[in-house]
């Protein structure tokens, strides 16, 4: 007690060294060696996670040499996959945009009976296997599916069409969408509405002018998110659309179908899709990032 | 004038007021937190409606319950200064302030002018290009002020003007915030926590206790109150011995 006395100064300060001394008794070297072998423990926990991702991606790569995989890409079942997957997805986003920007406002906004039966709804796609989704619009909009029975009797066929692509690629990713503009909508503060309101903007004014530009970065977020997710739809589309190269072949089709014969039109494939996720990775964590700093700034 | 009788069933009590307020006036509003101020503003605005009651501005009913009419918010032509200003962040300072004549469909030329007057009169103009977010406390509530008068409104609604302000602005901007309301020459109502926005900014003052008026006067009463507001008067007392010589006016 008496020592501890004269270590502090005239002003009831330490010495830092004192302090250090201090922390080292507290602490005691088996603890800082245990604390070394977490953060060791730890390391190597995270490296071998992302060798277990990196090794596939790698593999890829280095089992397709860029000679064969640029000689793929004139292979006219690359092409077609390509030019399908790219138009599809387009037009799947274009409509779940449309789409599901009203929907996710409405159940960002209001209260109305059954909203939760409708959330849910909506996010079920997510959860529900591709190929339960495949079988479900095809007894739907199929030749003989409740409602595709009619539509048949028209003279209109859905199912192994390339509108049948386009309806199981909104079907699996429109969930992708509305979740995240749901929420862009969720945290665009009530107050901006008002005072649009009161400066005499109505309703559908306040939307497109206010409501929507502030959402805008969650917005495109989801967007991006639903066209990847159009992208690599497999198990819907094989089910509901078929497989038949340039009308319903997308890239993941012909990656599967391609890998029965030759391979290098598969990993050439493979290669393309892996480079569309990366850059839909790094917009969506820019496009978020740039919505923290934004936010922050508020 | 503006004349208010409105009644609304709000959580925990009913919120039961009759006041008006005369052209050139400043009502102060002045309460605990949740007795209904905001409320009243947001009823007064067409943000919310009330259960039952009627609301007139100048003579023109925007709110009744019996003839069953009530204008919407957006055709009330009411300036309402949000406590946070709400500037909208994704427009610049000068698109904040233009927006309301936009609505309006004023023309690109007489948008520019009456946009640069308001700028110029507010000390702005220097900063038109600015994201609304990127400015000072003090320039965004000139802006939102400035964003709420171009409309030329019939009423003028403040929702803690000055809650977002540091003391020292808070003391700078109250005369100035007096002098520009009653430049307009319109009804207005602001509503506040401190008794020293009340003594240096309102014409009148009335205390708001669980959805019902508990008490009116004029400015100089309120002093008088400070037994019914501790908290307000707890909070005065720990600022009382400021350095801006407002001891006298509190």
């Amino acid at each position: 007690m008496a020592s501890n006395q004269a270590d502090i100064g005239p002003f009831g300060e330490r010495s830092l060294t004192e302090l250090v001394n201090q922390e080292h008794e507290i602490i005691g070297i088996p603890s800082r060696t245990r604390e070394m072998a977490l953060k060791a423990g730890l390391a190597l926990m995270l490296m071998l996670a992302m060798a277990f991702i990196a090794l596939p991606v790698v593999a890829l790569f280095l089992k397709s040499p860029l000679d064969t995989t640029l000689r793929s890409l004139h292979d006219p079942v690359v092409i077609d996959a390509l030019r399908l997957s790219l138009t599809t997805s387009t037009i799947t986003t274009i409509t779940v945009v449309i789409m599901g920007t009203p929907i996710a406002y409405v159940s960002a906004r209001f209260q109305y009976f059954g909203k939760e039966l409708a959330d849910s709804l909506i996010d079920l796609p997510v959860i529900m296997p591709p190929a339960v989704a495949g079988i479900a619009l095809l007894v739907a909009f199929g030749r003989m599916g409740i409602v595709g029975h009619y539509l048949n009797g028209l003279g209109i066929s859905i199912a192994f069409t390339t509108l049948a692509v386009i309806m199981a690629q909104v079907f699996v990713s429109s969930p992708f969408y509305i979740r995240q503009a749901r929420t862009s909508f969720e945290d665009v503060d009530m107050a901006f509405e008002n005072a649009a309101r009161t400066l005499g903007a109505s309703r559908v004014y306040t939307f497109f002018h206010v409501i929507i530009p502030i959402a805008m970065n969650g917005l495109i977020s989801g967007a991006i998110m639903a066209f990847a997710r159009s992208l690599g739809e497999f198990g819907a589309t094989i089910m509901f659309a078929g497989n038949f190269q340039g009308r319903t072949q997308t890239m993941p089709l012909a990656i599967y179908t391609a890998m029965q014969g030759d391979l290098d039109v598969s990993l050439c494939l493979a290669i393309i899709l892996v480079a569309f996720s990366f850059m839909v990775i790094f917009l969506v964590k820019t496009l978020t990032r740039r919505r923290v700093h934004k936010n922050a700034g508020n | 004038m503006l004349e208010i009788d409105i009644r609304k069933r709000l959580r925990d009590f009913s919120l039961e007021v009759k006041l008006s307020v005369a052209r050139s006036e400043i009502l102060m509003l002045v309460g605990d937190n949740g007795c209904g101020k905001t409320t009243l503003l947001n009823i007064v605005a067409g943000l919310q409606d009330p259960d039952a009651g009627r609301i007139a501005l100048d003579g023109r009913l925007i709110y009744d319950s019996v003839l069953k009419t009530s204008t919407p918010a957006e055709a009330r032509n009411i300036g309402y200064v949000f406590q946070s200003y709400a500037l909208f962040p994704h427009m610049s300072v000068y698109d904040n302030v233009a927006f309301g004549l936009r609505t309006r469909s004023y023309s690109k030329n007489e948008i520019g002018l009456l946009v640069k007057d308001y700028l110029e009169a507010a000390g702005l103009w220097e900063i038109r290009k600015a994201k609304a977010v990127d400015v000072s406390g003090g320039q965004k509530q000139r802006i939102a002020m400035a964003r709420a008068l171009i409309i030329e409104p019939d009423l003028l609604l403040l929702d803690e003007p000055l809650s977002a302000l540091d003391v020292r602005r808070q003391a700078q901007m109250r005369k100035e915030l007096r002098e520009t309301i009653h430049a307009c020459n319109v009804p207005c109502i602001i509503v506040t926590h401190d008794l020293r926005d009340v003594a240096c900014i309102g014409d009148r003052a009335c205390l708001l206790e669980k959805g019902k008026i508990a008490l009116k006067g004029c400015a100089e009463d309120v002093m008088s109150w400070g037994a019914c507001l501790p908290q307000v008067e707890k909070s005065k007392s720990q600022d009382a011995p400021n350095d801006f010589g407002e001891a006298g006016a509190t």
